[in-house]
This record gives C-alpha cells, structure tokens and sequence, in this order.
C-alpha cells in the first residue's frame, strides 16, 4: 500500500483515449482510484470497457495500433505499460471473463502456475531453475492460505475439472492475491457464471480483500450486484465517462438508463429509418390477454425449452412464440446467446428442445428439415456462411433454391439435370434491379461486392426461397448507414407485402425498435423478458443487465416504500 | 455409474483384448514357460528404451512422437563410425552415443521447430519429418560415407567404392551391455549343465527350485532402463515436467502464465529424441546387425504400437503402460507365427496379423482419441449450458 504517500491515488487516469483506425472507442476518460476502493465499471457492449482495460493492463494490441492518449499515473508516478508484466509489476492485477485454469492440474498448481516453489539443487547452475523439483508441502500452504484470504473453504489439492463452476472463480481471484504486491485487481464479469448464492459469497470475498487495502475494479452488467457491492460506479457510453458517482445515489434503472441513452437521444437516432406507424397494438393485446386469442390464431413458429451449444454463444432455456406475419425481434449484448437461437432453430449447431412451425414440430440439427420448411435464414457470418465469394451473383442468389427447391434445372430428377443459366441470370436480374443492388452485373463475383451489397445478395438468396419464416441475424452488421436504412425497409416492406413472418436477430437495440413489432431480450442463455417495440429504451437495458420484470417491480416497490 | 464402468472398459479395452488373445495363442503355440520369459526379457531390454523415450513429448501435449525415427537415424550413423574406426565393447557402445547425441540434438531441435509451426497437427507433421530425414540420412550414408565422410574398412562399403552396405555386421558390441553384467536364473537340474557350457564362475546365478531349463538375464540393460525410469519419475517432478504438463493441457493458459511455451515444446522433442538415438543403440547391440537402410523403418512405429497396447494414449502415458506394452505386443509377436502355424499351417498368417494388428492399434486408437476429446468438448460445452435444457 502506498505507505509514505497516503494522498495520492492508487491509480490515476487522466483524459485516456484511443483511436482504432480512426474510429474513437474511447475520449476522455478521466478519473482515479483509491486503496481498499471497490469500484463498478458499466458500459454496454461496445462502451469502450475492454479497450480501456486493455489500455491499462499494457496489451500489445494497443501499442501496435497506435498508443493511446492521456497519461496514466501509479502512486502519483507517470508509467505507459507495454505489456502485461509491466502491469504485474505495478500491481496490477486482471481476472479474466474466461477461466484461465488448467483443469487437469490442483487447485494448489493452479495458484502457483509458473511461481511454484522450488527445491534448490546443485543442476540448477549446471542448467536454469527449470531442473528443481517442486516443493509440494510449501506450495499447499502457500495456496491454502492465498485462499483463506478470500473467506472461502477449498481443498488445496482439489483437482480444478472436479470442482464447481463457482469454486473456480475463486481459484482465479487466490492466483493474482498470491502476487505478493498486488493492490489492484480487474475483475471482468466475475459472476457471469455463478449461481446465486456463489455470487454472494464471492461479494463476500471482495469485501473483505477491500478492507485488507486492495482496491478493486469490478466490471458487471448485473446491475444488483454493482449496486450492493461497489462504492462508486462509473458508467461508459460510446467511450466516454458518462456519469461517476458514489453508488447510493443512483438506483439500478437510473444506471440502465445512462447506460442505454436517454429518451431524447433515442429519437434523434430513430430518425435514420424511416419512420412507419409501428403495429403493436394487436400484438400487445394479446400479450396481456394470452388465453383468449391463444386458440384463433396458430403462432407461425413456437419455440420451447431450446437450447444450442453455439460456441460463445450458448442458449440454456429458451421458450417463446411468434405470430404469423409478425416482425419479431431478439436482442441482447453478444455472448449471452441471441445468435445461438436462430443458428439452432436452422440446425447450424448441435441444440435441443421443441421447435414448432405452424403446429408441426421441426425436425433440429438438420439445415435440410428447416429449409424443406420453407425457412429462410441470412446469417450474421455473411462471408463465411452467407456467401460463396468466389462465385458469381446468380449463383449466390439461386443456390439455395437450386439445392433445397430443384429450381432452375433442366432436364430429368434423379437422373441427369443441368443448371439453367437463362433462368438464374433472370432471376439474379430481378432482385439486383429490385433491391438495388451495386454491381457490374449477375455474373460479377460476391466477394467484390461491398458490405451493404453483399447483405442484399444474402436478403435476395433468402427471398428466392420464398419462405414462410425468414431469420436473420445482425443485417446491418458492417454496412454503411445508407444501406442500414435500405436493408430495414426491403425487410419490412417484404413482411407486408407478402405476409412473412420475419425474425431478426440484432445488436443494435434502436435498429430492432424500429422494425420489430415485438423485441425479446436475451441474457444469460434465456429469455429475460418479451417487451413491444415501443416501450421506453430503458425497459430494454433493464434486462438486457440481468434484471427481470420482477425483479425491476420489486426495486421499485423497495423504493417508493 | 454405468458410464463410469463404461469407462474403464474404454480406457482399458485394448491391453484386455490383447490379454485376452495371448491366452488362446500361448497354448496354441507350444512353447514352454522358460522360453517365453527368455524371450520376453530380451525384448523388454530391447525395446524399452525406445518405447520410453515417447514419454516426455506425450506429457507436453505433443501426443506419439512419430519423429523418434530422427534420434534413431542420429544413433545409427554413431554405431556406424564406431564400427569402421573398431572401438569395440563398452567402450564403443558409449562413443556412439557420444557421437550421435549431437546430431540428435540438432535434428530433434529441427524437429521442434518444425512442429511449433504446426501446432495441433504434431503427429501427422513429425511422420512425414520422420520421411523427410530418412531422406537426408540415405543421401549421407549412401553418397557421402566413403566419400565426404571418410570409411577405411572396405568390408563396409558397397563394391562402388562410396556407400555403405545395407547389412552391416555389429559383432564389436553385440550383446555387450546385455552380458555385462552376466546373470542367470534356473532350476536346480539345470544349473550345473548351464555352467558347464558357458564356462564357471562369472555369472550371477538365481536358482529356483521348481523352475525347469534356464533363462539369461540382461542385467545391465534392465538396470539401464531402470534408472531411464527413475530419470522420467524424477523429471515429473521438476519445474520442466510441471511447465510441461501445463503446456500439455492448455497451451493458452500456460504463455498467460508466463512459461515459455514453444521453447519448452523444443526441450520435450529434443530430449526425446536424444533418447530414441540411446534407445536405437541399446536395440542394436541386442541385435548385432545394423540394416544400414531399413533398421530405423519400423522403430518407431512399432514403438509406439507398443505403447498403445499398453494402454496409453495419445494424450495420457505412464511407465506402466511401457511394461504392460511391451509385454503384450511382443508376446504377440513370439506367439501368434507359431500359433498361426499350428492353427492353419501357415506361419505367414500370424506374421501378417502381427503387422495388421501394430497398424490396426495404431489406427484405432487415433480415432479413440479423436472421439474421446469431442466427447469432453460436447461435456464442457453441456456443463455450460447449465441444468436447464435436458439432455
């Protein structure tokens, strides 16, 4: 701890910012942070978060895109780290979302990875230090005592792929207090995959090292846990320090709120697509009123119990219905499965559960089944799963159809057919005149199209299947504001003239408000609530942080009470 | 509970199945208990080396070191100068090792960079390397020995005047470590007519009273291969052997750490190689014919059968599973000709299914591996997923 100098900061920041490539992730950024201070950091996806841990935890990424502006201060002493050591060094130390754990190894092993304690030996000025044995009994101890620390009881020996989620949160946090100098400690998402009670027990721990002098960064998107752990929270917003308070004087909606944008500044955005009376109203009534209207009307596509193992992109219990020629939207911050469902509901990754199309149950893990049930799907891998790059536009456009449908062949099933040239370039004609499509030509190659062109080619392909459901996910990932614009209106003007329903999978909250009839929020794997387009943005960030409907109605209670 | 007995057998399904065959074939053979344990002893002295110099590279997480065939060729061109230049005995056996431990550290180290570059894909890569250097070793032994590299004794060479013949005789240090140390076990009735024979007084002499016939012990070379294993004991416990493992299971979290992962990727291929060109030499002196062209063909596959069929893996491999290994395989390869014979006539048929059973081995267990690590790649991605959702 900063002994001969108690005044000055632990860390300080001061006017921190960065530039990918010309585009400004962070400006600005300035505050400090104190010993023993428990600190909550919140940003949405694409706040700036990472970058700014990156910038302070010296990542190399940084410095080869440039540096960063401002100064950085330990201790009242100006530093710039240029790799991660640097920041060990100063005491800095990082918990990373993702485990970092070897499984086969103890918990003991794990703590003391590449810090084992040693027995000395005669080899070691013959070779390094590599050739001693290690010493068990001080590494138990050693161990044993970094996790005593943190309140918690765990077997030192315990092998880390025999323990429980929860207890491997733990060993990470033992391994950065085993560094003897460590003052600061990052936690990313620390309780992402804890259960509850795991969850308290780790706030439990954070305390206590807190009052022992570390100070601590916690970064989180359950809002809760922010408010009840941290003294202060800081919130970032499209890179800049929107707000930084003590955090008794904000309640968890005001912190949704900043994190999200304001009404006002809604609207200003909104004015990018054209505007379109939004058709809720028959919808919402049947949200309120479900039994009644349930038996008239079949749901295009009712989804039960799914689950996916999409790899980043796992969907644990997923249940929800979609009515015939709705626009429906699901959204969420990325990693917590809201690109897994569509990709599931295709067949694309290995997934479970009930998926009815119309009353009939979808057969899962098969392209083939859901495209034979005439679904459509434009995926968010648009170069990679999308498109043939190296083919040209009428065959991207007509392949699916050729495949799954047999049109645009000649000749006999079965037995010899060829494809029909004439028909795919007419084709191919038709939706590049119809959607406006930048090219040479239908026999101009996909790959040299650019991104917003490239969607539309996707759109296309996906519409020559004349489908009954049509998913797609992140269309205006990568694509200028020009083409966003014209991307949204084929969509919804495809969903009214032809009926389909349409399921879109997005990022960008604002863009699903505007098309969607209805917009679903993921978190954490599962469904945190089903909201119509026009609720107040804020509503959406309460769940997309973690907070369900009841959750946010008992605050409010403990509140006004 | 019945996956956890479905997993045993999984694990243990290969040893068993060999265990199981040896039964039927040792009676079908006829050979006689003494026989058996001799040749036995001789070929665990034999092969053990070799097969442990695969060990270290397993625990690193390179899997089967199909590049040991590298340190063989290193140990071969070693015996290949002591036999012309005539230092013979001990002596001999230890100047070869000294000669080919260089070569054998620049190849293995060769050899590690190479598969730094091909990460995920060691063992296919290190047996195409293992293609790669038998080239450069025929172009040395065939053009530049008698050539650049001078050989005087013209017994050596090919009737060309460059070249070095494909058999070439070993009689120097044949059997020299085997007989160092010179012992015996046998039954009382056999004592004295085995003395008799081989001359009094320098043996170690076991007997045993309920024994028939005799069995020669190599000594020297179990003791050899009993400090080989010490050596391995004690490796897994130094920081190495701990970077090592570490490397083994996740090569991410290992460089976060800080521990120096393609460098210690280096040391692993290089020690084993080093050992596979000592193991080579130990396999030749029980040989006592070098086949200039051929000898280091087979090693390392049948090596590696060898440990398979002890009941390693590609990911998991102790000194047990050496022993047990190399027991079962060679007594396949004892028995099963004879027992073939004796079966069908045909002592083709057990030669062909010895080498149909070391490729077979090999084969299946790559695939064991393959749907072993999906299989806990579905568990974890599960295990993510949490309770909810069935399955």
């Amino acid at each position: 701890m900063s002994d001969n100098n108690n005044n000055a900061p632990l860390l300080q920041l001061d006017h921190i910012g960065k530039e990918f490539y010309g585009n400004r992730v962070l400006s600005d950024i300035t505050f400090d942070i104190h010993a023993g201070e428990i600190i909550g950091l919140v940003g949405e996806n694409g706040a700036g978060k990472s970058t700014l841990l990156n910038i302070l935890f010296g990542m190399p990424v940084i410095a080869s895109t440039g540096g960063y502006e401002g100064r950085l201060q330990v201790d009242g002493k100006n530093v710039r780290f240029t790799s991660p050591n640097q920041a060990l060094a100063h005491g800095i130390g990082m918990v990373h979302q993702e485990f970092s754990l070897i499984p086969g190894f103890t918990a003991a092993e794990n703590i003391l990875l590449n810090r084992e304690v040693l027995n000395g030996s005669i080899m070691n000025y013959v070779f390094s230090d590599r050739v001693s044995t290690l010493d068990r009994e001080a590494m138990h101890n050693r161990a044993s005592a970094a996790i005593h620390t943190l309140g918690v009881n765990i077997n030192p020996d315990m092998i880390v792929s025999e323990m429980p989620v929860g207890y491997k949160q733990f060993i990470e946090i033992a391994r950065e207090i085993d560094r003897k100098n460590t003052r600061l400690l990052f936690l990313d998402e620390p309780t992402a995959v804890l259960t509850e009670t795991e969850a308290d027990i780790l706030l439990t721990a954070l305390k206590k090292l807190a009052k022992q002098g570390i100070a601590i960064v916690f970064i989180s998107h359950r809002l809760s846990e922010v408010k009840t752990l941290c003294s202060r929270i800081l919130v970032l917003r499209d890179g800049r320090l929107i707000t930084d308070q003590p955090a008794e004087n904000l309640t968890t909606r005001e912190i949704a709120a900043l994190m999200v944008g304001r009404e006002s500044e809604r609207k200003e955005i909104q004015v990018e697509f054209p505007s379109e009376p939004v058709r809720v109203d028959d919808v919402n009534e049947e949200i309120i009123k479900p039994k009644k209207k349930k038996k008239k009307v079949k749901p295009a596509i009712k989804v039960e119990h799914l689950w996916v193992d999409m790899p980043g992109e796992t969907v644990r219990d997923v249940s929800f219905e979609v009515k015939k020629g709705e626009i429906f939207g699901i959204g969420g911050l990325a990693g917590h499965g809201k690109l897994g469902i569509p990709n599931g509901i295709m067949g694309l990754y290995p997934a479970g559960g009930k998926v009815r199309l119309f009353g009939r149950s979808l057969t899962l893990n098969k392209p083939r089944a859901a495209l034979n049930r005439k679904m459509a799907f434009v995926s968010e891998d648009r170069r990679g799963v999308g498109l043939l790059l190296d083919e040209p536009l009428d065959w991207n456009i007509t392949f699916t159809a050729m495949q799954t449908q047999g049109r645009f062949l000649l000749g006999i099933p079965y037995i010899c057919q060829f494809r029909n040239e004439y028909a795919m370039t007419k084709e191919a004609k038709k939706y590049i005149e119809a959607l406006s499509i930048k090219c040479t030509g239908p026999h101009q190659l996909a790959g040299e199209l650019s991104g917003g062109n490239q969607q539309k080619v996707c759109l296309a392909k996906a519409f020559v299947l004349k489908p009954n459901i049509l998913l797609i996910c992140e269309p205006t990932r990568g694509i200028d504001i020009g083409a966003k614009s014209l991307v949204l209106d084929t969509l919804k003007n495809y969903n009214k003239e032809n009926g389909t329903t349409i399921i879109i999978t997005s990022s960008e909250l604002e863009e699903l408000r505007s098309v969607c009839d209805r917009v679903a929020i993921v978190d954490e794997g599962k469904i945190a609530g089903i909201l119509p387009a026009s609720s107040p943005a804020e509503d959406f960030g309460m769940l997309m942080m973690g907070q369900t409907k009841q959750a946010n109605d008992n605050e409010e209670e403990e509140a006004s009470a | 509970m019945i996956r956890k007995l479905f997993d045993i057998i999984a694990n243990n399904a290969v040893p068993a199945v060999f265990i199981i065959i040896s039964a039927f074939a040792i009676p079908l053979s006829g050979y006689s208990a003494s026989y058996l344990i001799q040749e036995l002893l001789t070929r665990i002295g034999r092969n053990s080396f070799l097969i442990l110099s695969l060990l270290i590279p397993i625990m690193a997480g390179m899997g089967l070191n199909f590049g040991m065939v590298l340190g063989a060729m290193a140990g071969q061109i070693g015996l290949l100068l002591v036999c012309d230049w005539g230092v013979v005995g001990i002596p001999g056996m230890v100047l070869a090792c000294l000669i080919g431990t260089p070569i054998a550290i620049v190849l293995g180290l060769f050899c590690g960079g190479v598969l730094n570059r091909a990460k995920g894909r060691e063992m296919v890569t290190s047996y195409i390397l293992g293609f790669f250097i038998n080239g450069v070793y025929q172009m040395v032994v065939l053009y530049f020995m008698g050539w650049i590299i001078p050989i005087t004794n013209p017994a050596m060479l090919l009737s060309r005047g460059y070249g070095v013949r494909n058999a070439i005789s070993l009689l120097g240090i044949r059997g020299v470590l085997d007989n160092l140390i010179p012992a015996v076990i046998s039954g009382t009735t056999a004592t004295q007519q085995f003395l008799s024979v081989n001359g009094n007084g320098a043996f170690i002499v076991c007997q045993l009273p309920f024994f028939e016939g005799y069995i020669r012990i190599p000594l020297a070379t179990l003791i050899v291969i009993a400090l080989f294993c010490l050596f391995i004991i004690w490796f897994r416990k130094t920081k190495l052997g701990q970077d090592m493992r570490a490397i083994g299971q996740s090569q991410a979290v290992a460089d976060s750490a800080g521990i120096p992962v393609n460098r210690t990727r280096i040391i692993a291929i290089v020690i084993s190689t080093v050992l596979a060109c000592y193991g080579q030499i130990i396999y030749l002196q029980n040989m006592g014919t070098l086949n200039t062209y051929n000898s280091h063909d087979q090693t390392g596959m049948f090596s590696i059968a060898a440990l398979l069929i002890g009941g390693a893996s590609v990911s998991h491999a102790s000194i047990a599973n050496v022993f047990v290994g190399v027991i079962l395989f060679h007594l396949m390869f004892i028995v099963a000709p004879v027992a073939g014979k004796n079966l069908v006539g045909d002592a083709q048929i057990g030669e062909y299914f010895r080498v149909f059973v070391s490729y077979g081995i090999i084969a299946i267990s790559l695939v064991l591996h393959a749907w072993r690590r999906n299989r806990e790649k579905e568990a974890a991605r599960r295990s993510l997923r949490g309770n909810k959702g069935g399955n």
